[in-house]
């Protein structure tokens, strides 16, 4: 198992050089930074000596991979290769391009992101298991037919279309909650709780659907006919047999989520202006702030590795038929 | 004169790809029988039908051309406007702008205007220039010139849906059917034919002299926007896939037959990819190409041609992330095939690696092709929407879903509330997608080996 970790981690650092290379690539190869500094500053009327200085200001100036400028490792240590992209893999982020120190923002901003991810993630598990199961018991009723259909009709409604319309009804029309902002404390709550319902709701479509076909799956297969060759009670079939097999796919799914949880959800965070990860990298989109972005995508990177590797591991304490080789 | 932008040329590229399937297809017995059982399933008749109306209105939207200009001068005799066959067919909807936001049937201004009446300034809302322009008296008239274009429209419809059916039902009589196989669903192809003739009809009875879902900001007409963003979805759904399935096949069929160090350069390659979350690949690709576009604008001959290579590269982009699980898919499924015994078969004749690849490798996979081909479609069209949102999605001066219900969520604050804008996009994007979904389940239910 140790062992099988540590090959799964190293495996890990040619996946992580590959992300570095193509972010690189997109960043500095395709548009020169002194494109990316006339963007920044503005239009045609900027003078060679602002660009350079606004390059000078966020180490733009240095040579791309190699500088023959400099001496020994500093050959090589002293490029935006080394000093944008290397220095990553210490989780060490750098400033952003308005100034900020990065690595302190994601630290702050992680703790709201969590907030409103983690009871979605759990409100939703447990209501989609529910409703699952409901369909799976009536299975083949009107009951059943309607509830996939309904499914599928929440399925094909935009995120975009829940989250305006639940602004709308909830906040505007019926006033119940503030429409948007954030708190500290407790008195986050009352601005967590419609994005968390949104969430939950969104999810409700594809969550049944996916969770009813795998309870069928597991239905049909031959101990839960013995089960009921026994004279169990089909409650009895469902909940103590059925439910228990078909968690393992369900919570490994889960646990692949995990760790991305810390990136926060992108919409819902920056329509609800939570001050999340996920409205830290819309806001750097929107403002072209490229070392927020490039750090996010190294983030992101890393943590779904990890939510890959915890897959495996939760597999082998979830069933003990499956090893790691 | 004609144009072919550079979306339009791939479209008409798929669409020949499209026929070129059909037409193998039709000669394969199994892929009939197949296809068959994709069209007798009601939901899958039905969402066929919707989706090739929807498929019609972005082939008529794709065919562009510059209109001739009224006084030809001696440098130029066309207009430097691109327009598209589909806007010319609906006329009105298009040129008749108001100046502002009105509601949907609206006859006056949806704002407060200062005006003239009778020689003193007063605060009012204003007639309309073309909603309701031929009443005398709206009020009282409107409600009634309403039902009266509702019905004849609806009857025009019908009329014509009754000399389709006749038509139809004559060809099927002379040819008839053999006793052995179920008979499709006719009368739910008939009456979604029905449903869709009905409303082209109401809305052909209206478009002239209402507007069916109100104006925006600056006065045009949202019907129309909600109708061009059917191109754009339609494309970014289609051509996605189009640009990334020679990879996907390719790369995927490859790893799994080969196995060895090309099976682990290519997973290397698509677990790269993958690891990256989805939305920061795009953001990242599309940020730069901004970068690049902002510094090289004079590349580009007009507006349209910029927006139409940033949606080519959208759906490019959107390409790259999401061949990874296609790939994945085949190389298992290959893996899997080339321990049986006719690919053994085949090796042990001497038939080399490409051709067996091609010949019997590749036809047993196409299942799963084509099955993730309908599946992605619905995702990619509600992608599109949120990354517009995000403003890494399609040019802002492009008709889309994703940038009409961006700028509605400004207008659901205001006071009163405008909200047609949002609900036109609403309806046109879930129908859709819904039917796309429903296709969707339809034809994993007849492809799929697991699920029969």
């Amino acid at each position: 198992m140790t062992a099988y970790i540590i090959r799964r981690a190293l495996y890990a650092i040619p996946i992580l050089i590959g992300v570095n290379l193509l972010t690189f690539a997109l960043f500095f190869v395709v548009n020169s930074p002194e494109e990316v500094a006339r963007l920044h500053l503005g239009d045609k009327q900027v003078t060679q000596e602002q660009v350079e200085a606004w390059k000078y200001e966020r180490g733009y100036h240095l040579p791309l991979m190699y500088n023959g400028e400099a001496e020994g490792a500093e050959q090589f240590t002293e490029t935006i290769f080394y000093t944008k992209s290397v220095r990553l893999f210490a989780f060490d982020f750098g400033n952003s391009d308005s100034g900020r120190n990065i690595g302190h923002d994601i630290r702050q901003r992680m703790w709201p992101s969590l907030a409103l991810a983690v009871p979605s993630l759990l409100l939703g598990l447990l209501l989609n298991t529910t409703l699952a199961l409901m369909l799976a018991f009536f299975r083949g009723s009107y009951l059943d037919v309607g509830g996939v259909v309904l499914c599928v009709a929440l399925m094909s409604v935009s995120a975009l279309f829940y989250i305006i319309g639940g602004q709308y009804l909830v906040g505007k029309l019926l006033q119940m909650v503030p429409i948007s902002g954030y708190d500290t404390g407790f008195e986050a709550l009352k601005f967590l709780v419609l994005p968390i319902l949104i969430s939950v709701v969104y999810g409700i479509g594809s969550g049944t659907r996916w969770y009813r076909t795998l309870f069928l799956e597991e239905i049909s297969k031959d101990y839960v006919r013995t089960a009921r060759a026994k004279g169990l009670s089909e409650q009895w079939v469902l909940f103590r047999h059925v439910l228990r097999n078909a968690l393992i796919p369900i919570l490994t799914g889960v646990v692949v989520l995990l760790p991305l949880l810390f990136m926060g959800s992108l919409i819902t965070e920056s329509f609800f202006a939570i001050p999340g990860l996920g409205s830290y990298t819309i806001d750097a989109i929107q403002r072209q702030d490229f070392s927020i972005v490039r750090a996010m995508v190294f983030l992101g990177t890393v943590l779904y590795i990890l939510g890959l590797l915890l897959t495996d591991i939760s597999y082998t304490l979830a069933d003990p038929r499956v090893r790691l080789n | 004169m004609w144009v072919v932008l550079l979306t339009d040329f791939f479209l008409f590229l798929l669409l020949a790809g499209i026929g070129l399937y059909s037409v193998l297809a039709y000669r394969s017995e199994h892929l009939r029988a197949a296809w068959r059982s994709v069209i007798m399933r009601r939901m899958g008749a039905v969402s066929v039908v919707v989706l090739g109306f929807f498929m019609g209105i972005a082939i008529l939207d794709s065919v562009h051309f510059h209109p001739r200009l009224e006084q030809p001068t001696e440098r130029a005799t066309h207009s430097n406007e691109i327009l598209s066959v589909f806007d010319v067919l609906v006329g009105p909807m298009r040129t008749q702008v108001e100046r502002t936001y009105s509601a949907p049937f609206a006859w006056r201004s949806h704002n407060k205007e200062a005006m003239e009446v009778e020689g003193q300034v007063v605060r009012g809302y204003p007639r309309l220039e073309y909603g309701g322009a031929h009443l005398q008296d709206p009020e009282r008239e409107r409600a009634g010139d309403i039902a009266v274009r509702v019905l004849s429209g609806a009857a025009q419809g019908a009329l014509v849906w009754s000399a389709l059916v006749l038509l139809v039902g004559g060809l099927r009589r002379r040819r008839a059917p053999p006793p052995d196989v179920a008979p499709l669903p006719w009368r739910w192809i008939a009456a979604t034919v029905l449903a869709l003739l009905a409303l082209i009809g109401v809305a052909a009875e209206l478009v002239g002299a209402y507007h069916i879902f109100g104006t925006d900001k600056v006065g045009e007409d949202v019907l129309y926007q909600t109708l061009k963003s059917i191109r754009t979805g339609v494309l970014i759904g289609t051509l996605t896939t189009l640009i990334m399935l020679p990879f996907a096949i390719a790369l995927g069929t490859m790893a799994g037959y080969f196995r060895g160090w090309v099976d682990d350069v290519i997973q290397y390659l698509y677990t790269t990819l993958n690891s990256i979350p989805g939305v920061l690949l795009i953001a990242a690709a599309i940020l730069s190409l901004h970068v690049y576009m902002s510094a090289h604008a004079e590349d580009y001959a007009s507006l349209a041609e910029r927006a139409d290579l940033r949606l080519l590269f959208l759906c490019m982009i959107l390409g790259l992330t999401s061949w990874t699980g296609l790939c994945r898919l085949l190389r298992g499924e290959v893996l899997k095939l080339r321990e049986q015994d006719y690919i053994q078969a085949a090796v042990a004749f001497g038939v080399p690696g490409m051709r067996i690849l091609w010949r019997h490798v590749l036809p047993n996979v196409m299942h799963i092709v084509l099955i993730t081909v309908v599946l992605d479609f619905s995702g990619l069209v509600l992608a599109e929407a949120v990354l517009s949102y995000v403003d890494i999605g399609v040019d802002p001066s492009m008709n889309s879903w994703g940038n009409m219900i961006n700028s509605a969520r400004l207008e659901m604050s205001r006071e009163p509330v405008v909200w047609w804008s949002l609900a036109a996009s609403f309806v046109f994007m879930f129908v859709l997608v819904l039917f796309a979904n429903l296709l969707a389940d339809a034809v994993r239910d007849a492809f799929d080996p697991r699920v029969q």
